[in-house]
């Protein structure tokens, strides 16, 4: 800790609960900060460990990528090997990935509330106020709302063991499919796994139906919802004040997620803050206009697309405090993840709550509005699966070309752009959901959307609340 | 007096974890528990952040506090140069690699969590560009971090829980152990792998077997077929029980359709192949079952696919059964009529 006049310089770290290993850099002044810098302490290098690969070696390389959206990296790797051979999975195979990958975000969605965001509560910090007594026996590490969450969990991902072999890191997702097609008596499996996980959101999570949840329009009915762990968590909100800090960009990004024949269940397409402070009209998705800038990371690169971008790490490079590069949206920082979805969506408390560039509260609350959404859709998709058809089909990968595979991890945008010659991988670029949340500043000094959203917040454990609302994954991030 | 474990994470994925709280019936925290076993600190699961975390390091590096067991999950990230700089532990100034080290002379055990904790791993592949390690292994050669001849405060060599991932009852039986004193270097096998998981092979228990039996193979991911001839399976070759204690209630790689990539051993990121192609000679898998003389191999083969039932030759290019066994009853009781 250092002081300038009144301004001191903090650096917060290791920031444990957050998959992987983070740091962040605060200067605050009269109890507010003033300044921060995100810090992405681990560099892996995946993207170089592909280059000169066979194409379809990809699929067992990149789930490796991350542990807790390993689904997300698959599918994105399969899309973007699907993009440049022209193929695309039979419907019914589309429906098999959206199962899983569903199960995938909306198990990580759980995980991040029961054991990485709702801990924060039983701190001493909060000691006094009066939800501390209940919240700390309710949701401490290793209390009753973590074990329950854990065996609820663990029964949910035999959908994986039916569908995708195991989880995490499964080679089941193919470009033109999935391996294992589904009996009826899978079929059946399935739906019984969901509606017990549908029950048990209701019980537990909501203390009423998960379509209650979703039915909510507005912060006013949300703020009477005081049934079960929501309702729980809805009480400290308002008492915290959580809706009054964490404001990202105002920007918010969304490549659609979970898209079978009928199209994506959330749409696509971004939507940016108009000068009243409310979230505009939905606008479409450009991806040409993205570009990846590391003037502030440690890497040697120039800004560039993704689709012709390189990753060479330089440790030494001046100005630079992070391994993760900027990605930015015609030039601006974007935000992205649920809460993020459920605006491009247009879900109307997910718009009110985006009022001003959103907050913790507004995170957590997309979270929860997506659970519930994605409950529904994965028990309409297992019913859908027909055991006769066609799960997977086969063709040639060209030696050469050009992919693009963009998907909506739990945590947001994720993207794989792939370039193939002579056979070979000679790029591979991913820009992750946490690259465009924790990026650091940009070549004009952009802070990035967490750097922004630190801004104005008090120190201490506020700091805590703050960088955890966007479920962040460091081994995503730079990968 | 409880088993006390300080978990780190460093180039890896997170996925040991992630695994880990998959453990069902019990669950983990329960098992914990009843085994008297503490996670002085984990990333993922432990409340405690920043300076309470540092002060526990400091405290165990300086031997003012019980370090029973180093768990490590994810490579050990030497680069750039050997300095370690591709990860610096946020928040201390310092390298993952320089608190590994030090921390590991004071552990009663160190575990590998994982394949890139013990060998390196996934994040070792291609070029290496992270000059990623193992704790005690680079790879299949000995040393690593540690070097071949560290030894544990127990005198056991770096535990290798490896897998990518580990499953999770790999993790937590492995702990058990340690904390009720119920393994030693016995039950280790060459390769430090605890030997109640590594003395099977993927292939027992594969659901495939009969396929196998017969030659019957798919040509094709997705096929019902046996994955050794053509699509780079080495289950025959795999030490793990992933077959007979499935994974997510009822899972495992072959069973989803898709072949074994020998995840517990020590460079199976770089198999000189693709991953889902099995490399020939004159027609022969070069890669041939654990323990099978080659020319028994090729004589067998050749009588077994003579031999195919006209069922597992349909069935074995098939994406589900298309041809059910024959019912007969076999169970008919001799009346005497």
């Amino acid at each position: 800790m250092t002081e300038e006049g009144t301004r001191v310089r903090r650096i917060v770290g290791p920031f444990n609960r957050v998959e992987g290993d983070l740091e962040v850099a605060l200067e605050i002044e009269e109890g507010r900060v003033v300044h921060a810098e995100v810090v992405s302490t681990l560099f892996r290098g995946f993207e170089r460990i592909l280059v000169g690969k066979a194409p379809l070696d990809a699929l067992t390389i990149t789930p490796r990528i991350c542990g807790i959206c390993s689904i997300s990296q698959s599918a994105a790797a399969a899309r973007a090997l699907g993009d440049l051979a022209g193929l695309r999975p039979p419907p019914q195979g589309m429906l098999a990935i959206q199962i899983i990958h569903g199960v995938e975000n909306l198990v990580d969605h759980l995980t991040h509330f029961y054991m990485f965001f709702m801990p924060d509560f039983t701190r001493p910090d909060h000691a006094g106020r009066p939800w501390h007594e209940a919240a700390t026996a309710r949701f401490g590490v290793g209390g009753p709302a973590q074990r329950a969450w854990l065996e609820t969990r663990g029964r949910i991902m035999h959908v994986m063991g039916i569908l995708a072999g195991k989880w995490p890191h499964t080679l089941a997702i193919q470009p033109a499919g999935v391996s294992r097609a589904p009996d009826a008596r899978d079929r059946l499996k399935l739906v019984a796994l969901i509606r017990r996980l549908r029950r048990w959101l209701d019980e537990t999570l909501f203390g009423d139906t998960a379509e209650a949840f979703s039915a909510l329009r507005t912060s006013r009915d949300l703020s009477g919802w005081r049934k079960g762990d929501a309702g729980r968590y809805l009480a400290i909100a308002d008492d915290l004040g959580l809706g009054a800090i964490g404001a990202g960009p105002g920007l918010w990004l969304s490549y659609g997620a979970h898209e079978t024949a009928d199209g994506p269940l959330f749409a696509r397409g971004v939507r940016r803050i108009d000068d009243a402070g409310r979230p505009g009209e939905l606008e479409p998705l450009d991806t040409a206009a993205i570009l990846e800038d590391p003037s502030h990371a440690w890497d040697a690169g120039r800004p560039a697309h993704p689709s012709v971008g390189d990753t060479l790490p330089d440790p030494d490079r001046e100005g630079a405090y992070s391994w993760c590069k900027a990605p930015r949206l015609s030039g601006r920082p974007a935000e992205t993840g649920a809460f993020a979805r459920q605006v491009v969506d247009g879900h109307p408390l997910a718009l009110e709550l985006a009022a001003n560039g959103g907050s913790v509260h507004a995170r957590i609350v997309g979270r929860l509005l997506e659970v519930a959404r994605l409950a529904d859709a994965l028990e309409r998709w297992a019913l859908a699966l027909e055991p006769r058809s066609r799960f997977i089909e086969h063709g040639p990968m060209p030696r050469d070309g050009r992919g693009e595979g963009l998907v909506e991890a739990a945590r947001g945008a994720l993207g794989h752009w792939v370039s193939l010659e002579n056979g070979r991988i000679r790029r591979y670029q991913i820009i992750a959901p946490t690259t465009w949340n924790f990026s650091p500043r940009d070549a004009s000094g952009q802070p990035g959307p967490l750097e922004q959203a630190l801004v104005g917040c008090p120190g201490g454990v506020m700091v805590q609340h703050v960088v955890r609302s966007f479920d962040p994954c460091m081994v995503c991030t730079v990968h | 007096m409880s088993y006390d474990v300080l978990w780190l994470q460093s180039g890896g994925c997170g996925g040991c974890t992630m695994s880990l709280l998959c453990a069902e019936d019990p669950g983990l925290f329960e098992t914990l528990e009843d085994f008297d076993i503490r996670f002085l600190w984990h990333p993922s699961i432990s409340r405690e952040s920043g300076a309470e975390v540092i002060d526990l390091l400091e405290d165990l590096r300086a031997g003012r506090r019980r370090l029973d067991a180093l768990c490590l999950e994810g490579s050990v990230m030497c680069g750039p140069n050997g300095t370690g700089r591709f990860h610096m532990m946020a928040g201390t100034g310092r390298s993952m690699m320089w608190w590994l080290r030090e921390l590991a002379e004071r552990a009663g055990n160190v575990l590998a969590i994982g394949s890139c904790a013990a060998w390196g791993g996934m994040t070792s592949a291609g070029s290496n560009p992270g000059g990623a390690t193992g704790l005690q292994y680079d790879g299949v050669i000995p040393g690593g971090l540690l070097g071949a001849d560290f030894r544990a405060g127990s005198g056991l060599p770096v535990i290798n829980v490896a897998g990518c991932p580990t499953h999770p009852d790999w993790v937590v039986e492995t702990l058990v152990m340690l904390a009720t004193g119920a393994l030693g270097r016995e039950d280790l096998d060459p390769l430090a792998r605890p030997r109640f998981f590594a003395d099977h092979l993927v292939h027992h228990g594969c659901t495939k077997n009969e396929f196998y039996e017969y030659k019957a193979s798919a040509e094709k991911l997705g096929q019902e077929g046996c994955m050794m001839e053509h699509l780079g399976c080495i289950g025959t070759q795999a030490h793990a029980d992933c077959n007979i204690r499935p994974w997510n209630g009822e899972g495992s790689c072959t069973r989803g359709n898709y072949p074994c990539i020998n995840c517990t051993a020590p460079e199976f990121e770089e198999p000189g192949r693709r991953f889902t192609e099995t490399p020939k000679l004159a027609g022969i898998p070069l890669g041939l079952p654990t323990d099978m003389p080659r020319a028994w191999f090729v004589a067998l083969a050749s009588l077994a696919k003579a031999a195919t039932p006209e069922r597992l030759r349909e069935n074995a290019v098939a994406d589900r059964i298309v041809h059910p066994p024959r019912v007969v009853d076999a169970n008919r009781r001799s009346r005497g009529r």
